[in-house]
Formats: C-alpha cells, sequence, structure tokens
C-alpha cells in the first residue's frame, strides 16, 4: 500500500498516554501509567540515552536521598535501580539528627542507564519509540495527541512533558557554543513554538557541567581517599539490605589553589557568563568555578571531589568545578589542582542554556491549568537534579493515569514529603533558577525523615495502585510492631538496681535515684533504644528498622509531637479549597496586587494562597470570609 | 483557625470605671479556670452565668473581678465565650489580658470578634461585605500603625536580631545540606553565646515595653508609708496643684485610690495604698497586702516616710519592698518638729538592703527630699527629680526602643520561648539539625512584629552567605 506524499500519517497503534523524553522524569512516568494499566509510549531523542546522567555520576545526596526513598515508597523506580547499579554508598550527616540523614549512591553511569532501559523495554503496557515530538495536539483546551518531527500524528488522552534540558538546547564554553543537548545529543528545537501557541509561558534556565577526565592521568597520591559506608543501606524498601553489601570504589578529595584562582580571575572576560554569550539563569547552588571564586573571593580554595563515572569506564568527574570558560582555560585551571598537574581531559566542562517553563502555570497535580491532559515534569519544570525528576515524573505519571481512571488526582502535601514541599514550591513560587531540593525548604522535615518514608507514602502507593498486596501487608505489619513496641517501651518500669546503674555508668550517665521507664532513659542524649537491650528483659526480637522508628519516635518525642502541632494549624488553611470558579474581581476588599496574583495562580487552596508571594496575612483573611459568605 | 482561643479588651483604652477582657474559642473556659479562684468551679459552671473571684497569674492576685460565662452558640461569637469584668485603669485591664494570654489565649486580631461571629452564621448574610470591609480596613490600620509605632529603632533593632538568627540558621542549613563541604560540629556553643546575647537585646525590648507603656500610659506609680505618715495628703496637694485629675476611681473594696496626674507632660498613675503595717484585722490585712502587691507591680515608689516619728518595723517593711524599684523617698512632716534625718534614713536603707540583696544595692542612689505636704514644702524639687528620673534618667522618652503593644510583646515572649528551647537542644547535646525549627520559630515571630513573613529569606541567606559545592 502507497500513501500519498503530503498526507499526515496517523499512527494507528491505540496509545492512552504519552510521554515526551525518557530521562529521569520520563522513565517514572511511563513506568507509573504503564503500570496503572493504560497504554503507553515514551519518546526520546535517542534510545541510548535513556535514564542518561550527564551531570554528575551519583543519586540521592541531602534532601534528594529522601525524595529517591519517597518515590520508591510510592512504587517508583529509581530507588531499585541505583541500588543494583551503586559502586559507592554513604549515609551523609550521620552524626546529626535523623531528620537530615541522607543517602548518596555513587552510580555506575551506563549500568544505570542500561538497566533503567531494560526495566522499560520489560513493561507491559510500554513502548519506546525514538523520535523527537514537535507539536502537542489539542482541541478545545484538551490534548488530543502528539506529532512527532516526521509528521507522524500519535493520537492519545494525555501527554506528559518531561523534556529535561532538550528544549532548544545550547551548550557552550568559552566562545564556543552548540546547537545541541547535554553530551551533543540531538536538542529538540521545535516544540517549544507549540507550546508557546498553546499558552505556554516559557523561561530560559541554564545549568552547567565539570569536565570528564581521563583517571590514568590523575595522581592520587596527592588526594584523600573518600570510601564508602562500611555497611551500607539500600535506597529502596524492597531491596535485600544483604544485596548491597558490595566491594566499593573510591572517590577522591583534593582542592583548589590560589593559582586555580589567579588563572581563573585573569580570564573572567572569556567566560560567556561575564560576555553575556549566556542569557540564562543559573542556579546558585551549584555555582560554576568561576561564580565561587568570583562570589566568595576571600575563600582560598574549594573542595574538588574526583569521582568515577563507572568500572567500565575511565572518565572521571571534577565535582565542585563545572565551568564555561574556554578550552585553554580549562586545561590550565584543572592542572592547577594537586594530582591534576599532568590531567587529560576526556570531554569538556560546559554550560547548557535550555527552555523550561514558568511552573506556576501548573496545577499541585502537575496537570496545566490552561490544557487538561497536558501534564509535565523534570527540569521542563524548572527544577534541577535527577531525583527531583524522578519524584515529579512519577507524581505526573500517577496523575495523568488518574485523570484517564476519571479519579481526582493525588496531591503529597508539604508535611507528608519532600516530594510535596517540591512540588508545592515549584507551582506556587516563583522562580529565577533551576529548583533544588534543600531540606531547609521543608517546615516539619522531623516528620519527613528517609528513614519513615515507607510509613508516609506506601499507603498511597497502594492506593493508587504501584505498590502491591504482600509489600502493602508488610507495611502494615511494621507499622503494628512499631506500635506496639512503643507502648511497651513507655510502659516498662526500670529500678534502680546494680545492674541498671552500672550500664548506664558505662554510658557517662546519671545514675538513678528513683524509678523510671525505659522510654525516659532512652530519651537521655547518651542513651539509645539499643544501648538499654541488657536491661530490657522483655524485649523480643525486632527487625532493624522496626527497631529504629521506635528509638527515634521516642527519643525525638518531644520535638515530634510539637512539629505535629505545627502540622496541624498547616493542614487548617490546606483544607480550605478555593472553588476553581472564582473570581477575585468579586472579593472586594482585596487588594490589587493580590487579585492579580491570585488570578493569575488560582491557588488550589487557601494554604497555597498564603504561600504566593504578594498576598498579604490580611488578605488571606478577607478571602476566608468571602469563601465563608459564599 | 476558628478553633484557638482568642482575647482582647473590648472596652476601649480609656480609664473608664470598669475594663472588659473577652474571651472567646474553644478553650475560653479551660483558660479562665486557669487563673480564676472563687467560689465556683467555672469550667463547671451554668452557662449565661456571673461569678465573683479573683484573676491570679501564679500566686499573684492581678484584680478583683466579676466574670460572665456564656457557652456557644448564645453569644456573640457563637462560640464559648468569657468576658471579665475588672476595675477600669489601663494599667490592672492590660494585666488581665496578659494573663489571659500567658494562660492559652492568643492576642485577636482587629476584627477578629466580628469575623467569627460572621463565620459563625451569627450575622445576617447581608452585612457580609460591611464586614469584610470593617476587617481590611482593621487590619491595614492596625498594620500600617502597629509599623509606624515602631520608630526606626525598634525595626532596626529586630531586624539586626532577625539577622543574626537567619545568618546562623543558614550556615548550619548550608552545612546540612552540603555536609561534605561544610563543617559544624561543636557550632552549638557559638551559637550559644550567640542566642544569649539576643536574649539580653530581647529582654531589653520587653522591658521596654513598660517604658512604652509609660509613655502611653503612665507611670504607674504607688505611695506607700506607714498609716498616717502622710500619703493622702501629699495626693492631694499634687492634684490639686495641677488640676489635672483625669479620673478619679475608688476602688470597692480595695482600699487603694487611684488618680491620674500631670506634672510635666509625664503621667502619674497614683495609687495611694492603705498603710502598710503588720495587722491582725482581716480586712485592713487585705488591704495591706493589696498595697504589697501594687508596689511589687508598680513603676515607682513613692516612699513617705514621717520624720516626725521614729523608724519602725513598718518602715523596715516598706523599705525592703522597694528592692530593685524606682523609688523616691519623701521625708515629710518637714514642718514639725523632726526625729529622722537623711543620715538616718539612709543607714536604714544600707543596712536592710544589704541583707536583702547582698551585693550592689547599696550602690543604688535613692533621691530623698524633705517635704512638708501641708505647707506645699519641697514639691518643686520633687518634680524635678521626677523629671530627671523619667525624662532624662534612666528611661528617656527619646531614643529608647518601645514596644507599645501586647501583640509585640507576645511575640518577643514566643521568640525568647524559641530562643531557649534552642539552648536547651544545645544543652542536652541534640544534634544542629534541631537548632533551626526554633530558630526559625523566632525568626518568625520577631518578624511578625515588623510585618515580614518567612518566604524565602533562608534559602536566599543560604546562597547569597556561604559558598555551596557541586
Amino acid at each position: 500500500m502507497k500513501y500519498s506524499a503530503n498526507s499526515v500519517w496517523e499512527n494507528k497503534d491505540e496509545y492512552d498516554i504519552a510521554v515526551v523524553g525518557a530521562g529521569h522524569a520520563g522513565c517514572e512516568a511511563a513506568l507509573a501509567a504503564a503500570r496503572l494499566g493504560f497504554k503507553t509510549v515514551i519518546f526520546t531523542v535517542s534510545v541510548d540515552s535513556i535514564a542518561l546522567m550527564p551531570c554528575n555520576p551519583n543519586i540521592g545526596g541531602s534532601s534528594k536521598g529522601h525524595l529517591v526513598r519517597e518515590v520508591d515508597a510510592l512504587g517508583g523506580e529509581m530507588g531499585k535501580v541505583i541500588d543494583k547499579t551503586f559502586i559507592q554508598s554513604k549515609m551523609l550527616n550521620k552524626s546529626k539528627g535523623p531528620a537530615v540523614h541522607s543517602l548518596r549512591a555513587q552510580a555506575d553511569k551506563a549500568n544505570y542507564s542500561r538497566t533503567m532501559r531494560q526495566v522499560l523495554q520489560n513493561q507491559k503496557n510500554l513502548d519506546i519509540r525514538q523520535m523527537e515530538v514537535t507539536d502537542i495536539l489539542a482541541e478545545e483546551g484538551r490534548v488530543t495527541g502528539v506529532q512527532t518531527y516526521s509528521g507522524a500524528i500519535y493520537r492519545c488522552r494525555a501527554v506528559v512533558l518531561c523534556t529535561g534540558t532538550y528544549l532548544k538546547a545550547r551548550c557552550i564554553y568559552g566562545d564556543i557554543s552548540t546547537y545541541t543537548g547535554p553530551n551533543g545529543l540531538q536538542a529538540a528545537n521545535h516544540l517549544t513554538d507549540s507550546l508557546k501557541s498553546l499558552g505556554i509561558k516559557m523561561y530560559r534556565f541554564k545549568t552547567g557541567t565539570p569536565a570528564r577526565i581521563d583517571k590514568n592521568s590523575v595522581d592520587f597520591s596527592k588526594m584523600e581517599e573518600q570510601k564508602g559506608d562500611e555497611r551500607v543501606v539500600p535506597f529502596s524498601f524492597t531491596t535485600d539490605p544483604e544485596a548491597v553489601q558490595i566491594e566499593q570504589v573510591s572517590c577522591w578529595l583534593t582542592y583548589t589553589n590560589q593559582n586555580t584562582h589567579d588563572i581563573i580571575r585573569a580570564n573572567l572576560d572569556r567566560s560567556p557568563l561575564y560576555s553575556g554569550m549566556i542569557e540564562g539563569t543559573g542556579p546558585r547552588y551549584c555555582p560554576s568555578i568561576e561564580d565561587k571564586v568570583v562570589k566568595f573571593s576571600d575563600k582560598n580554595r574549594h573542595q574538588v571531589f574526583i569521582e568515577p563515572e563507572g568500572l567500565e569506564t575511565n572518565e572521571m568527574y571534577v565535582g565542585g568545578m563545572s565551568s564555561s570558560l574556554p578550552e585553554d582555560v580549562q586545561y590550565a585551571m584543572y592542572r592547577s589542582v594537586p594530582g591534576l598537574e599532568n590531567v587529560k581531559i576526556v570531554r569538556n566542562a560546559y554550560a547548557i542554556e535550555y527552555d523550561c517553563i514558568d511552573a506556576r502555570q501548573l496545577k499541585s497535580t502537575l496537570e496545566f491549568k490552561n490544557v487538561e491532559g497536558l501534564f509535565s515534569g523534570g527540569q521542563f519544570n524548572g527544577s534541577s537534579g535527577y531525583e527531583e525528576a524522578a519524584a515529579q515524573g512519577l507524581v505526573a505519571g500517577i496523575n495523568a493515569a488518574r485523570k484517564l481512571q476519571e479519579k481526582q488526582g493525588i496531591v503529597i502535601d508539604r508535611s507528608q514529603g519532600y516530594v510535596g514541599v517540591l512540588i508545592d514550591d515549584l507551582v506556587t513560587k516563583e522562580s529565577h533558577e533551576p529548583y533544588r531540593m534543600m531540606t531547609s525548604r521543608a517546615e516539619y522535615r522531623l516528620l519527613l525523615r528517609q528513614d519513615n518514608a515507607d510509613l508516609r507514602l506506601t499507603k498511597l502507593g497502594y492506593e493508587v495502585g504501584l505498590v502491591d498486596e504482600e509489600r502493602y501487608q508488610k507495611l502494615l505489619d511494621k507499622e503494628n510492631m512499631i506500635e506496639e513496641e512503643i507502648r511497651r517501651v513507655e510502659h516498662t518500669n526500670i529500678g534502680t538496681s546494680e545492674e541498671v546503674q552500672s550500664l548506664l555508668e558505662s554510658y557517662g550517665s546519671t545514675p538513678l535515684t528513683s524509678g523510671t521507664t525505659l522510654a525516659e532513659l532512652i530519651r537521655r542524649p547518651e542513651l539509645s533504644y539499643e544501648a538499654l537491650a541488657p536491661i530490657d528483659r522483655q524485649r523480643k526480637e525486632l527487625p532493624f528498622d522496626v527497631e529504629e522508628q521506635v528509638n527515634i519516635n521516642i527519643k525525638y518525642d518531644g520535638y515530634i509531637r510539637r512539629q505535629q502541632r505545627q502540622v496541624e494549624q498547616f493542614k487548617k488553611l490546606e483544607s480550605r479549597i478555593i472553588p476553581d470558579d472564582l473570581d477575585y474581581n468579586d472579593v472586594k476588599s482585596l487588594r490589587i496586587e493580590a487579585k492579580q496574583k491570585l488570578t493569575e495562580m488560582r491557588p488550589s487552596s487557601i494554604g497555597q494562597a498564603s504561600r504566593i508571594s504578594g498576598v498579604s496575612p490580611a488578605d488571606i483573611s478577607v478571602l476566608l470570609v468571602y469563601l465563608e459568605s459564599r | 483557625m476558628r478553633k484557638d482561643t482568642i482575647a482582647a479588651i473590648s472596652t476601649g483604652m480609656s480609664n473608664s470605671g470598669i475594663g472588659i477582657v473577652r474571651i472567646s474559642g474553644a478553650e475560653a473556659f479551660q483558660v479562665i479556670d486557669r487563673i480564676y479562684t472563687g467560689k465556683d468551679r467555672l469550667l463547671e459552671a451554668k452557662s449565661h452565668t456571673i461569678h465573683y473571684g479573683f484573676i491570679k497569674d501564679g500566686g499573684e492576685t492581678v484584680d478583683e473581678v466579676l466574670v460572665m460565662l456564656m457557652r456557644g452558640p448564645r453569644t456573640f461569637t457563637g462560640e464559648d465565650t468569657v468576658e471579665i469584668n475588672c476595675h477600669g485603669g489601663t494599667y490592672v485591664v492590660k494585666r488581665v489580658l496578659e494573663t489571659v494570654i500567658k494562660n492559652g489565649a492568643r492576642p485577636a486580631e482587629p476584627g477578629e470578634f466580628t469575623k467569627r461571629a460572621f463565620l459563625n452564621g451569627k450575622m445576617d448574610l447581608s452585612q457580609a461585605e460591611a464586614v469584610i470591609d470593617v476587617i481590611t480596613s482593621k487590619n491595614e490600620y492596625a498594620l500600617q500603625s502597629s509599623i509606624s509605632q515602631l520608630k526606626g529603632s525598634v525595626k532596626k533593632k529586630i531586624e539586626d536580631i532577625r539577622n543574626k538568627i537567619v545568618y546562623h540558621t543558614a550556615f548550619i542549613e548550608t552545612a546540612l545540606d552540603d555536609p561534605e563541604h561544610i563543617e559544624i560540629d561543636g557550632y552549638g556553643e557559638t551559637l550559644k553565646s550567640v542566642i544569649d546575647d539576643i536574649l539580653v537585646e530581647i529582654g531589653k525590648l520587653i522591658e521596654s515595653s513598660d517604658s512604652g507603656r509609660i509613655m502611653k500610659e503612665g507611670i504607674q506609680t504607688v505611695i506607700a508609708g506607714k498609716p498616717n505618715a502622710g500619703k493622702s495628703s501629699l495626693l492631694n496637694v499634687l492634684a490639686g496643684r495641677e488640676r489635672a485629675i483625669v479620673t478619679d476611681i475608688e476602688g470597692t473594696t480595695r482600699d487603694a485610690l487611684e488618680e491620674q496626674i500631670q506634672l510635666n507632660g509625664l503621667t502619674l498613675n497614683m495609687v495611694d495604698t492603705a498603710g502598710i503595717r503588720e495587722t491582725d484585722d482581716i480586712i485592713e490585712k487585705m488591704g495591706v497586702d493589696k498595697a504589697r502587691d501594687y508596689v511589687k507591680n508598680a513603676d515607682l515608689i513613692i516612699y513617705v516616710a514621717d520624720a516626725s516619728r521614729p523608724l519602725d518595723k513598718n518602715d523596715e517593711d516598706i523599705i525592703r519592698l522597694t528592692a530593685g524599684k524606682k523609688c523616691i523617698i519623701l521625708l515629710n512632716k518637714s514642718d514639725l518638729e523632726t526625729v529622722i534625718t537623711k543620715e538616718i534614713l539612709q543607714n536604714k536603707i544600707k543596712n536592710i538592703l544589704n541583707e536583702t540583696e547582698n551585693e550592689g544595692i547599696n550602690s543604688i542612689y535613692i533621691p530623698m527630699i524633705d517635704i512638708s505636704a501641708k505647707e506645699e514644702q519641697g514639691l518643686q524639687e520633687f518634680e524635678d527629680i521626677l523629671n530627671t528620673m523619667f525624662l532624662k534618667g534612666e528611661v528617656s522618652f527619646n531614643d529608647e526602643v518601645y514596644i507599645t503593644n501586647i501583640r509585640q510583646k507576645a511575640a518577643l515572649r514566643d521568640a525568647c520561648e524559641s530562643l531557649n528551647k534552642v539552648i536547651e537542644s544545645i544543652d542536652n547535646q541534640m544534634p544542629e539539625d534541631f537548632f533551626s525549627i526554633d530558630l526559625m520559630d523566632a525568626y518568625e515571630s520577631l518578624g511578625s512584629i515588623t510585618g515580614e513573613t518567612i518566604g524565602e529569606d533562608l534559602v536566599n541567606e543560604i546562597f547569597s552567605k556561604f559558598c555551596m559545592g557541586k
């Protein structure tokens, strides 16, 4: 059969959901949609770049580790894949409180990509398609499909945009610039116009990455070795802890020096950032080395981490020295660092500019307010980081599926998870730089610990349909065990026997003058649930994760309760829903600025409204009274 | 939001004969129950009843009151409501409100009673817009006035404190978010000394709320002295001299007379107490106890000593009460033959205060004036000293920082409480991340004084002051 050259070809495979982009957001979105039973197609400009890690070779880190755990608790994939492909792992902030403990693993990048690709390939209901999507098709404000560069049309009922840093991407160092995505991959140059024609407002952001260097050219004897933890904790709640006790690879620490800084300063005028060649807004938390030298001129050295990119590659990542300086300056600057005197660069450092959206155009479900059925996640939404991307991709994928199930989208609030904080910040607050997760952004972080992500979110994952019955039952058992053990410990009396006193003494703890409870003793800073085992006769053998929860919940009881009270306050405002059809012009006493902001943003609840900059507490009172009177 | 319990003075802040403090909300009855002593237990009392008793702040009696109990929904706001009728005089009413707030209510926002009444359906819907207007105008007015009330210097002081708090929080947070670049082990001790300093500064601001009050509402002045020392005649002379009496309230049973007197731009709320002396007479004892209370809460004590009679145990008691207070001693009856001189009195004071306070006291100078209330002698000197004391002296009205409103004071107290929790966490060797919870609470409390909310402050501070890795 022959087709006419001019007619548009329509792909007759029937899809419910199309995911555009196969990075960390796209993978989670596509897997969630397919697992929830919808015929899903995932588009990528290159099948070889599925789940690519184009920047740092690690997953997790402070607060990002929390996100991975939450993704896992909800039934996402990232945690499982990194558990299979990591080559070093550390629990950060171990000497601090449990709220800020955070897992970070070095990944074997190639293995990570390959493993995730296999998961996608083996997923029922999911097809992978290498093709650039150029147009989002919509009728009467509702998505009807996508069109690819070849002209083919794929009809579907929901689309999830996860284009990462590929939209009109441009890579720059010195005065060299190429119109490519990361790693020289093909950019997606057409979709932006289609989005604009749908009335979507675009931003242009910038980020950057350091050089990759040849391991054989590095003198590690001049660096400090950074080993992984002796006992590795897995990311996924489903991974057998014994399975992750592998032989690990080290990272290496070295420092810049005055010489490095002099080289950078002398060549600042050749930086595209300073020459005005880069227009995009860069992230403050991930500054290039030239930014650090300029902004923190009083620091005479900066840390540089040399990290392996995998087991089968000689390339190493120069953490802490991302740059967009010209190639010759890069050589000079890297070679001024101890251990890198003879370094060979494999890939240059570069800055990348790309189109993304003002995420305030999204609802909390990550659906566009003005295009029904169109969802988005990841760097396209103005975030940065693999973990932030995965978290949004998962929520966008789930909600695209729920849209087709005619169910209400899930919204994780700020008191339930970092995922909630991340999405709420993105869709509520104006941002001029790529958004990075940080523990300080979470108001209730003592409740949002990485150790209890399953207790917080796995029920939701089960309700959604991404967590199976067996895992759910395990969770319920765990909950019961924790509850029972806490109750027992609160009611276990401890007398002043010699055994008790000498145990206390051995921990440098004040002896008892009268009887107390086991719980009271656990609350002492120098003691813990574990430490008191010898004097706790009725103690049953419990799994480690149960003991951990018992210890944390008892030990930080006072603080936890205070945060719970704050959460109650927060929930009251959060539960006051603002109807979609509210016309703020009808609310007479609102100040003009508040009217404009609220009209533009259309917050879903009073709580969200209160977080919009430019909306005052007085405006909120007015709104409350108005809503009551409706 | 509607569940918490609010309180405010519902009569104007004038020296009317009676002041009403109104409490509304789910815990209104619990709050009053905590601070009221009388025949009945109010928690169980019937609705729409009136009870006679006392408001106590800890062990201290604040006022003798009538309490009206009304359970919702048959109340103005529709919620459980309590109205405390106390003795007029802004000082007493404010003290009652403060006690209420300390015990579980929070200060009401302007118009909040009306708002609640509306929200609880106690008002016609047609009134809705009018209510909104009232609330907004009040809110805006309140915001403006509370900010304009804050002179540049107060605002600056609070901002300085906030800057310090956010700086140290940001440092901790940066270290937590970027543990491999920034080390904070042992930071607790540094932070502790910073917080100690901040607590002193906030303490000063809280104290200044009393100065602010002095400016706005007058100097709470107690005339003390043993019976027949000439207290009342002194009051009469002062009152008559300026003919600026604003009110003249006779307390019903409290045996203290309150008068407001203007002297050179200073307002003195004068309370003439029952003479302080040991007594077995129950009624009189109540009066005496009351006098002691007044002395304790006073800004200024005018101790009228009788120069014609030797010092006795009653004088000693009074001297003890003046410890740590601003005091002026008037040696009255200088027109008669005097048996006590300034020197005798001075020595006596030195001895007594040394024995009670041990050290540091003898350096305090208590001004002493020979006076004759009868002959109106020495009064000019008294006025001069008063001026030095309150206008040019320790309480200067020009560059001191004033916190005049109870909401602001409550916010300062909250900030202190949060900061003390940080210290507690440091002392308990809690990890550093626990510090920032309470640090940011303190930051927020202080921000509510200057009208600022947290927003992105912390994140901005992190990025601008500290170098993150990657």
